[in-house]
């Protein structure tokens, strides 16, 4: 048993650290959400640079870690200074399905996303599908060479900066089946491909995706994408997951440092035994949401029924703490807390949002009974 | 022991509920069902038509133009407006000046400051809080010095809602540093014209601009301005919180937002069926209710209690807390009843007068903006922090 990070690792936390505090500042990021991109592209090649992209992919890919605990790490450094680049979806999700399913040509794309030169957007959440991985309504037709897609997609995360989409659709089967869904890559300025952009809360930018179609070109098997979405969709999990840990601890001390400063009646707020008790209670919740992440990081290459409840379970507890800190947090800090201007706003925002993201505590709630409980 | 309206109250209630099918303008309504912002010139529509019908002053006695009802039709009353989708009535001058001027203005305060509230001449804003007296409130710091037949101010208020629309501000000011806190607090009434007086706003996490900072600059203030006695201001203060904390349970706005979360879920899909029809999300909206139909009766009891002549005392902190638990879980609801459409930022699509076509469902666009604002119902009008310390302090004797 050793829950001590790596030499290797130690160095990449530290660098990391360094980079982003020098980097992400509260005036840096409010100029990347006045900007139309949703992230800076200097900083995002700094990233490139220091080797955080390349530390999300295996040797085999091109990148030199890529283990669920590499993943945990820099997700983590990130959430704590409240990033807002989109390195879940050009990265994780994006740079994971090509690496996963792509030939050797199409995986050039993973050395451009490894480098920083790329960006890229998973197209997958249709406007009814809500948190279902298997619910895929767009279809997709042989058309000479290639494909051609028709349907809509929801909340594409990147889409409006993305080089390339990687887009899901049906060849076969029912709108539930895991069986029939493919994948495909589409360029960004692809034929009868139109995407309405517009800004997140808590940062970055999506789109709403309408797909005519849109001439594609087939990643991996017709038909057997699913597995390996669902493999790319338990590290992007891993990866919200830690990012949200980050974010929980850097409330944390935001709101400690309130308690320990602000006075009414005299006194510090933080001298009252009901708030001492109440950010007690926080405190052990996020030791809580460390832990599950640890879990998931340490099994999110297992195999698929072990990986499953492991991705539920972490999803499930990361949703219900992140909640109790948002409001806890707000609450202890009073009308300060409602206000854009100070910090504790933005990261409460993107907080909340971790959990409108690959399934919420509910939909984790009922996949943790199917797959363990009942 | 019984439940029901008695025969006067239910006509009272038709009354009410035809005066809002024929008189509260559509499109006045559709903006507060969509939760969109209503602007000033909406606000001061519905302020006059009120007015017109003598419905405006519910609180207020007859003898200073007020509608003269009991507790029992004023709750009616809130309850239809709530029901119909009615903007909520601007208190600041109607709820809670008004009643400290009849009890403690003088008559010229009076008969100037009351018909000018009616007439929605004067449009007032709450000067109470400070970067510094928060829950806190006895630790006001903006002072008011006496310099012949003026004041001269100085300090900062803040958290002022809709200050950007008023011309007129109530403050706590400080006349006096002996003895205790309390006792050095006056009423004071100030133009916002005058010169010296700046008003910020303060962009709250949902990027409305509700709130404002105002600062005092030397502010010279008539010294007839004074509500009541110098150094007085702290008893006016508690009077005017009591009657802040009249529909404090907000019973229906709750059921209006119920109502909507139910509607949302029947329309949104899980798993190819009706949010609604999940069992855990229905379980949900189930625990919510039940505790609003029981909240519903607690409300009832105080208010019938205050019909028979008890003022409201501690109990409406028990209502404040339930209350806005309550409102705050149905917003998180509403919140997780939309799926991923929570995330786009919509601002654009809630302002007044915007034809931004929705991203997504169209009852999507106002939910994340509003579960954030409403955690403001927690800590506003004395957090419920302070209501539980008044309760065991008031109630358990603790």
């Amino acid at each position: 048993m050793n829950f001590d990070l790596t030499d290797e690792r130690q160095m990449l936390q530290d660098g990391l650290r360094r980079l982003l505090a020098d980097s992400y500042t509260p005036d840096a990021r409010k100029a990347i959400e006045a900007g139309d991109n949703g992230f800076s592209p200097d900083i995002w090649n700094s990233l490139a640079e220091m080797g955080v992209i390349g530390a999300l992919f295996g040797e085999d890919d091109g990148g030199f870690a890529g283990a669920g605990f590499d993943v945990a790490l820099v997700f983590e450094e990130l959430g704590r200074v409240g990033a807002v680049d989109p390195l879940i979806d050009t990265a994780v999700l994006g740079g994971g399905l090509v690496a996963a399913l792509g030939d050797a040509q199409q995986k050039e794309l993973v050395e451009g996303v490894i480098g920083g030169g790329v960006q890229l957007a998973f197209a997958h959440v249709e406007p009814t599908s809500r948190y279902d991985l298997s619910r895929v309504d767009a279809t997709a037709e042989k058309a000479g060479e290639g494909y051609e897609i028709t349907g809509r997609k929801a909340v594409v995360v990147n889409a409006p900066a993305a080089n390339h989409l990687l887009v899901t659709a049906r060849t076969s089967g029912k709108a539930s089946a895991e069986n029939g869904i493919s994948l495909f890559l589409v360029a960004a300025d692809a034929a009868g491909l139109r995407l309405r952009n517009y800004p997140l809360v808590g940062g970055g930018q999506a789109s709403e995706v309408v797909l005519d179609k849109v001439p594609a070109t087939l990643v991996g098997p017709e038909g057997g994408a699913y597995e390996a979405i669902a493999a790319v969709n338990a590290r992007a999990v891993l990866a919200i997951s830690a990012e949200a840990l980050g974010l929980m601890e850097a409330i944390k001390e935001l709101t400690i440092d309130y308690l320990k400063t602000r006075k009414q009646f005299g006194v510090p707020i933080g001298k009252f035994q009901v708030l001492q008790h109440r950010m007690s209670d926080v405190a052990l919740e996020v030791e809580q949401a460390r832990s599950a992440v640890i879990n998931l990081a340490g099994h999110v290459d297992a195999a698929p029924e072990v990986r499953d409840v492991h991705v539920s379970a972490t999803k499930n507890l990361i949703g219900t703490v992140a909640r109790q800190v948002v409001e806890e947090s707000i609450q202890m800090h009073g009308g300060i807390g409602m206000t854009n201007e100070y910090e504790l706003g933005h990261l409460a925002k993107r907080l909340t949002m971790v959990d409108h993201r690959f399934g919420d505590a509910d939909h984790h709630l009922e996949r943790f009974i199917a797959l363990a409980v009942a | 022991m019984d439940l029901k309206y008695t025969q006067e109250q239910l006509a009272f209630k038709d009354e009410i509920a035809t005066f809002m099918k024929e008189k509260l303008p559509k499109p006045i309504s559709d903006r507060i069902r969509q939760g969109q912002e209503l602007g000033k010139a909406g606000y001061e529509q519905w302020h006059a038509i009120l007015n017109e019908a003598g419905y405006l002053a519910a609180n207020w006695p007859k003898e200073f133009g007020g509608a003269g009802w009991d507790a029992v039709q004023r709750h009616i009353f809130e309850d239809e407006m709530s029901k119909a989708h009615a903007p909520r009535i601007v208190p600041f001058g109607l709820s809670m000046l008004g009643p400290v001027l009849q009890a403690f203005g003088s008559k010229e305060q009076q008969d100037y400051y009351l018909p000018r509230i009616l007439s929605g001449e004067d449009w007032w804003c709450q000067g109470y809080s400070e970067p510094g007296a928060g829950s806190d409130l006895a630790a006001v710091r903006t002072s008011a010095v006496r310099e012949g037949d003026h004041y001269i101010v100085n300090g900062q208020k803040t958290w002022t809602t809709l200050g950007q629309f008023a011309n007129k501000i109530f403050c706590l000011v400080r006349t006096s540093k002996e003895g205790k806190l309390q006792e050095g607090i006056s009423f004071l009434l100030v133009d916002m014209e005058t010169p010296g007086i700046e008003v910020r706003p303060i962009v709250l996490i949902d990027g409305t601009p509700e709130v404002n900072e105002v600062f005092f600059d030397n502010v010279k203030v008539p010294a007839e301005n004074l509500v009541g006695e110098e150094n007085k201001g702290w008893t006016y203060a508690k009077y005017l919180l009591t009657h802040e904390r009249t529909n404090i349970a907000g019973v229906g706005a709750s059921t209006a937002a119920l109502e909507n979360l139910k509607r949302i879920a029947r329309l949104e899909q899980d798993g190819g069926k009706p949010l609604i029809e999940n069992p855990h999300f229905a379980a949900r909206i189930a625990r919510v209710e039940i505790e609003l139909m029981a909240m519903s009766t607690t409300n009832l009891r105080v208010v019938s209690q205050a019909a028979a002549g008890q003022a409201p005392g501690a109990e409406s902190s028990m209502l404040k807390i339930k209350g806005t638990v309550v409102r705050q879980e149905l917003n998180a609801l509403t919140r997780m009843a939309i799926g991923p459409y929570a995330m786009p930022f919509a601002s654009e699509a809630m302002e007044e007068g915007s034809n931004a076509e929705p991203v997504g469902p169209d009852y999507a666009a106002p939910v994340t903006g509003q579960y954030f604002n409403n955690r403001k119902l927690s800590i506003f009008g004395g957090s419920n922090e302070i209501q539980r310390s008044i309760i065991s302090k008031a109630i358990l004797q603790l």
